[in-house]
C-alpha cells in the first residue's frame, strides 16, 4: 500500500472517529430531551439498558395491547414468589380486614387525595386476562379485575410536568413507571383476581398490574402512589429497589 | 459524483484481497466483536436458567405444571437471573450491531453468493458423498479453492436460519415486543414453547462453536488465527 493512501485512510477514520462521538453526545441530548433514557442508565449496563428502553419507546406504539386470551386459558393454580408482610402497619391492615386502609396519590397533581378500597371498587371495573411471566422464566394466565390507573391519575390531575408515576408498598418495595405505560389501558389498580377478591398472597388489597411488562413490575400490597417529574431524588435514584438487587427498572424486556 | 472517485480503489482493494486470499476488515472486525457477544451470551443465558432449570410447552408453565423436562442444575434466585439478564441484552445488542454489519457487508460485497451459495453440482450425491468421507479421514482440511459443501451449509444454516430464529425466540419472550408483533409468540404456539426452542437453539450454537474451533484446530490453529487477526495465514503453513 502507498503512503498516501495509508494517510488517507488515517484523515478519514480520524473523521469518522469524531463523527461518531459528536453523533453519540447528540444522540444523548436528544434521547434525554424525549424520555428515551433509563433512570438506571449508569454503570456497566447502562448501554444495554438504555438501547433497550429507547428503541423500544421510539420503535412502539405507546398503546399496544399485550395479548388478552380466553377464561379456558386461565391457569388453574399461580405459583407465588415472596410473602407478605408478617409484622407492622401490614400486620393490623390486614387483621382489620382493611377496613382502614386508604391509598393516597399525592406529589404533582392538582387534586391530591386518598381512596379506601371500596372507593376504588364504585369506579369503572376493568378486566384483562393476560399472560404473566416471571423474571425467572416461569408464567401464568389470570383474570385481573380492578380500576385503570389513568382512571384514578385523571381524578387527581396529573400536572404537565410530571413524567413518572412512583409506587410503594407495605413489604418495602418500590418502583414507578414512565406515563407511556402508566397511562396504558391495561395498567391497573387490581383488587380482584379469577372473579374473586385479591388474594393476600398476590398483593392484596391493591397490586399494581403492568401487563406489558415481567411480573416484577406489577408491583404488590400498595400502599402509595406519587407523581414526580424526576426520579434522581427518589430514594436510591434509580426509579425502582430493583437495580439494588440487580434487576433492570425497565422490564418490557 | 464526488464519491465516484473512491469506487476505483476500493475496487483495486477488493481486487488485491481476492488474490492474497485476504479475510476482508469488516468480515475480521466482527468475528470478534460477535466472539465476544457469544460468549456474554451463553454465559448469561447459563445464568438466566439457574433462576427456573425447568422447560416446558405450551402457553404457561411454572412449578404447578408438569415441566417437559428439568435441567439437573441448582436453582439459585435473586442472583445470576438479575446480572445475567443485563449481560444478555447488553451482550445481544453487541451481537445484532456485528450481525448486521457482518450481513450488509457480506451482501454488498456480494461474499455470500459468491463464497457461500453452493453451485448445482455441488448438491450432487457423489460429491457430498466425496466431501464427507473428506472430513470423516480429515482429509483435505485447508482449501485454497473456498469452502465445501458442509462448510457452505453450515454457515449458511447458523447465519440465516439459527441465529434469526434465535433472535425471534428471544422477542417471543418479550411482553412489551409481543403487544406490538404478536404474531412472534404465535408462530411457536406460545411462551413457554419459544423459551424451551431458544434454549435448544443455544445448544445447537454451543454445538456449532465447538464443531468450528475443532475445525479450526485441525487446519492448524496459529495461521487460522492469524488468518482472522491480521486478514492473512501465518507465513508458514502448518499443514499443506
Amino acid at each position: 500500500m502507498s503512503e498516501t493512501l495509508s494517510r488517507r485512510k488515517m484523515i478519514t477514520r480520524g473523521i469518522a472517529a469524531a463523527t461518531g462521538v459528536a453523533g453519540l453526545i447528540a444522540a444523548d441530548r436528544i434521547a434525554g430531551a424525549y424520555g428515551l433514557i433509563p433512570p438506571d442508565s449508569g454503570g456497566v449496563w447502562g448501554p444495554g439498558e438504555t438501547l433497550t428502553y429507547a428503541a423500544q419507546r421510539l420503535l412502539m406504539s405507546h398503546h399496544s395491547m399485550a395479548r388478552e386470551f380466553n377464561r379456558s386459558d386461565v391457569s388453574k393454580a399461580i405459583p407465588v414468589s415472596g410473602e407478605p408482610p408478617s409484622a407492622g402497619q401490614y400486620k393490623e391492615l390486614l387483621e382489620s380486614s382493611f377496613r382502614n386502609w386508604r391509598i393516597p396519590i399525592d406529589g404533582m397533581v392538582a387534586r391530591p387525595a386518598s381512596f379506601s378500597i371500596d372507593e376504588l371498587k364504585r369506579m369503572p371495573m376493568s378486566s384483562q386476562i393476560t399472560h404473566q411471566a416471571c423474571e425467572e422464566g416461569w408464567s401464568f394466565i389470570a383474570e385481573w379485575h380492578g380500576v385503570q390507573l389513568s382512571h384514578v391519575l385523571n381524578l387527581a390531575g396529573v400536572s404537565p410536568a410530571a413524567k413518572f408515576v412512583v409506587v410503594y408498598a407495605y413489604d418495602g418495595v418500590w418502583d414507578s413507571l414512565d406515563l407511556a405505560d402508566a397511562y396504558h389501558p391495561q395498567t391497573f389498580l387490581t383488587y380482584g383476581l379469577n372473579g374473586n377478591e385479591l388474594p393476600t398472597r398476590h398483593g392484596a388489597p391493591l397490586r399494581l398490574k403492568v401487563a406489558r411488562q415481567l411480573g416484577y413490575k406489577s408491583v404488590k400490597f400498595l400502599s402509595r402512589i406519587t407523581l414526580t417529574d424526576s426520579l434522581k431524588s427518589v430514594g436510591n435514584g434509580k426509579g425502582s429497589i430493583s437495580p439494588d438487587y440487580g434487576y433492570s427498572w425497565y422490564a418490557g424486556i | 459524483m464526488a464519491h465516484s472517485t473512491y469506487i476505483p480503489e476500493v475496487a483495486h482493494e477488493a481486487n488485491q484481497a481476492q488474490i492474497a486470499h485476504r479475510v476482508p476488515l469488516l468480515v475480521r472486525l466482527t468475528h470478534w466483536t460477535f466472539t465476544l457477544s457469544f460468549f456474554g451470551l451463553a454465559v448469561s443465558g447459563f445464568a438466566i436458567i439457574l433462576a427456573h432449570p425447568h422447560f416446558y410447552w405450551g402457553e404457561t408453565g411454572n412449578i404447578l405444571t408438569p415441566p417437559l423436562f428439568s435441567l439437573p442444575l441448582p436453582t439459585m434466585l435473586g442472583g445470576p437471573s438479575g446480572w445475567g439478564r443485563s449481560l444478555h441484552f447488553q451482550s445481544a445488542w453487541l451481537a445484532v450491531v456485528s450481525g448486521l454489519l457482518y450481513l450488509i457487508s457480506g451482501v454488498a460485497s456480494r461474499r455470500f453468493r459468491n463464497e457461500l451459495l453452493p453451485a448445482k453440482q455441488e448438491f450432487s450425491l457423489g460429491a457430498l458423498r466425496s466431501c464427507v468421507a473428506d472430513h470423516l479421514r480429515l482429509n483435505r482440511l485447508v482449501q485454497d479453492d473456498g469452502y465445501n459443501i458442509l462448510q457452505k451449509l453450515a454457515y449458511l444454516g447458523v447465519v440465516f436460519v439459527a441465529f434469526p430464529l434465535m433472535i425471534l425466540s428471544g422477542f417471543a419472550m418479550s411482553p412489551s415486543i409481543t403487544s406490538v408483533f404478536p404474531w412472534m409468540v404465535e408462530v411457536f404456539g406460545g411462551h413457554q414453547t419459544a423459551r424451551t426452542i431458544h434454549f435448544f437453539l443455544a445448544n445447537l450454537l454451543v454445538l456449532f462453536l465447538l464443531a468450528h474451533v475443532t475445525m479450526v484446530a485441525l487446519a492448524g490453529f496459529t495461521s487460522r488465527m492469524m488468518a482472522m487477526i491480521t486478514g492473512r495465514p501465518a507465513a508458514r503453513k502448518e499443514m499443506q
